[in-house]
């Protein structure tokens, strides 16, 4: 069963159009990355999934509209907009407190089991806390709530590498299972790379590239060569190409990997690109043609 | 790790199993006014900090209070309950003071301050309805504020007396007169109606006029909240000559004659209050603002 599924979605505000015609759809138990610049419109789905922004266009989320059945739908949808939404005020002991008093599927004993494992004391108020504690927080909060789906919104945004690392490692060791789906919608690409099922390219509103990992693994590859054999590399039809330290990298989109696999090794070293790689490659083509356009 | 990821799809299954049938709409509006509570430490905080400023200030007028029993001793019985009762009543403004002050105060960044500080991300992401959120909200200054007052007047006002009788006993008087001019009990009667009838159910227009601009303003809801009835006014006063709108506000503001008035001991009798055309069109008015101020936190793109 599809959790999100949306057709021909819109949003413009004003002359500005954030949703240009978005088709998605995401089964139960992947964990989709959004993944755009800033601007590209990751929020303003994210937004639409949540109910918290009007759309035009089809949209179902766990078999419901989230625009007219925004109540039912928090109660198996959790989501962390943006880090440090947390309010200021509220004490460790508060929020749990309060998340247990109106979440019917709250656990708070895990939460409690949770926040054993980090330094954050319970009478502690949030604006005591350092930005990656006030995160850890809210995970606690959240993994600790049975929830079907899970939106994250750059839920690690200005956390330092040892955080995000950590942050999505209880993600997936602690709370994902195979009832579960997760969206993260972010730019910061490297962390995620082992983390997704599968991922999302989106911008000025479209989704500009889209597969799942196994797919990537599969599909694409990319080349390092040495200057003279650029030429014979460049015949295969690469899809990108950038210069590091006199060495050429080239991308490939093998529809065929494992023929390809075979004749590249003669020219270079070979290897899966990662999901930044092919980020600067769809992305940087998208410039081109924007650049294109204007001329 | 191995015995975490075994266990966790389990007890997953498990809590969805004996998933609780649901949480009341009851339970889910008490947490909503104790976060308002955590929040606002103001609403009792300033009570309380008003009561112990006229305990101070009464502490220190025990010092010529036998003076002052014995010049009452030589007025009229009419004007010896108004000499006696005079610092009582007193403290009940004060109070009463506080509370319309920090009812302002509250209701101009209820719904404000969540946007600005994008707390609200968080608070919607829970599941509690914007009606059971933008109520409990307006429960604070119509029904919390007037009770946290009562009792904060209840007990400053009977330590007042104590502290007078224990003075005065102290000194070799009697009591006697200071008590049979006071009537405490029938003084809380009258406070209580006043302050839950007049500043709670009475204001609630104005209340709730505060928290609809505190939901629509991006920028300084107290100008948003006071200006545009001033311009109302003034264009009525220009083009009419006429003040039909300033006087309806101060109609609002100082009571109505066919139900409560600003002084507290007048009126005991509720049910001429109750049934005042004057307070259910208020609360028509307050409920109409309220319905908008739910319908655009609802609506509203949260940022």
């Amino acid at each position: 069963m599809a959790s999100i599924e949306a057709r021909g979605l819109r949003k413009a505000y004003g002359t500005t159009i954030a949703l240009d015609g978005i088709n998605l759809r995401v089964e139960e138990g992947r964990i989709l990355g959004l993944i755009g610049p800033n601007g590209a419109g990751k929020t303003t789905v994210l937004n639409a999934i949540l109910g918290l922004t009007l759309y035009q266009g089809e949209l179902r989320v766990l078999g419901r509209d989230p625009w007219t059945e925004r109540e039912q739908l928090m109660r198996d949808v959790c989501f962390i907009a943006d880090v440090a939404v947390l309010p200021r005020w509220m004490r460790v002991s508060q929020a749990l407190d309060y998340v247990a008093g109106v979440h019917p599927r709250f656990d708070r004993a895990k939460a409690e089991g949770f926040l054993t494992k980090t330094t954050i004391r319970r009478e502690s108020k949030v604006r005591e806390l350092s930005k990656g504690m006030v995160t850890q927080l809210h995970l606690a909060l959240v993994m600790a709530i049975d929830a079907r789906l899970l939106v994250l919104d750059e839920p690690t945004l200005g956390l330092d590498i040892l955080f995000r690392k950590q942050f999505y490692d209880s993600l997936l060791n602690d709370y994902f299972d195979r009832n579960r789906t997760i969206v993260v919608a972010t730019h910061q690409v490297e962390e995620i790379q082992n983390v997704l099922t599968d991922v999302m390219f989106i911008n000025r509103g479209k989704i500009v590239f889209s597969c799942s990992m196994e797919e990537l693994e599969s599909r694409y590859l990319e080349v390092t060569v040495n200057p003279e054999r650029l030429a014979a590399t460049r015949a295969l039809g690469p899809i990108h190409e950038r210069q590091v330290f006199g060495r050429s990298i080239l991308l490939f989109d093998a529809v065929n990997r494992q023929q390809m696999a075979e004749q590249l090794p003669n020219l270079g070293d070979v290897r899966t690109p990662s999901i930044a790689d092919l980020f600067v490659a769809v992305m940087g083509d998208q410039l081109g043609h924007a650049q294109g356009a204007t001329r | 790790m191995n015995t975490q990821s075994n266990t966790m799809p389990e007890s997953s299954v498990q809590s969805q199993a004996a998933a609780s049938p649901d949480i009341s709409a009851a339970r889910r509006f008490y947490w909503s006014v104790q976060r308002e509570l955590w929040e606002t430490r103001s609403i009792y905080i300033a009570p309380l900090a008003g009561a112990a400023v006229i305990l101070a200030g009464f502490l220190i007028s025990t010092i010529h209070l036998s003076n002052k029993m014995r010049a009452a001793l030589a007025l009229s019985p009419a004007q010896q309950n108004q000499a006696i009762q005079q610092p009582y009543t007193f403290a009940e403004d004060v109070l009463m003071a506080t509370f319309l002050i920090v009812a302002v105060f509250y209701c101009l960044d209820a719904l404000y301050g969540e946007r600005r500080d994008r707390s609200i991300l968080f608070w919607m992401s829970l599941p509690v309805s914007d009606l059971t959120t933008v109520l409990a909200k307006a429960s604070i200054p119509v029904l919390v504020l007037p009770l946290v007052t009562f009792a904060v007047t209840v007990v400053t006002q009977l330590v007042m007396a104590l502290l007078s009788t224990v003075v005065l006993l102290g000194r070799g008087l009697s009591a006697a007169t200071l008590w049979n001019h006071l009537p405490l009990f029938q003084m809380w009667l009258g406070l209580f109606d006043h302050l839950v009838g007049f500043h709670g159910l009475w204001y609630a227009p104005f209340y709730c006029w505060m928290l609809l601009v505190s939901a629509w303003a991006r920028r300084v809801p107290f100008l948003w909240a006071a200006l545009p009835p001033l311009a109302i006014g003034v264009v009525e006063k220009i083009a009419f000559n006429t003040s039909y709108f300033a006087a309806m506000l101060q109609y609002r503001f100082a009571g109505s004659p066919d139900g409560d008035s600003m002084d507290p001991l007048t009126h005991l009798s509720p049910v001429p209050f109750l049934i005042s055309p004057g307070l259910w069109i208020g609360l028509v008015v307050a409920a109409a603002f309220l319905a908008a101020a739910i319908w655009l936190r609802r609506y509203r793109d949260p940022m």
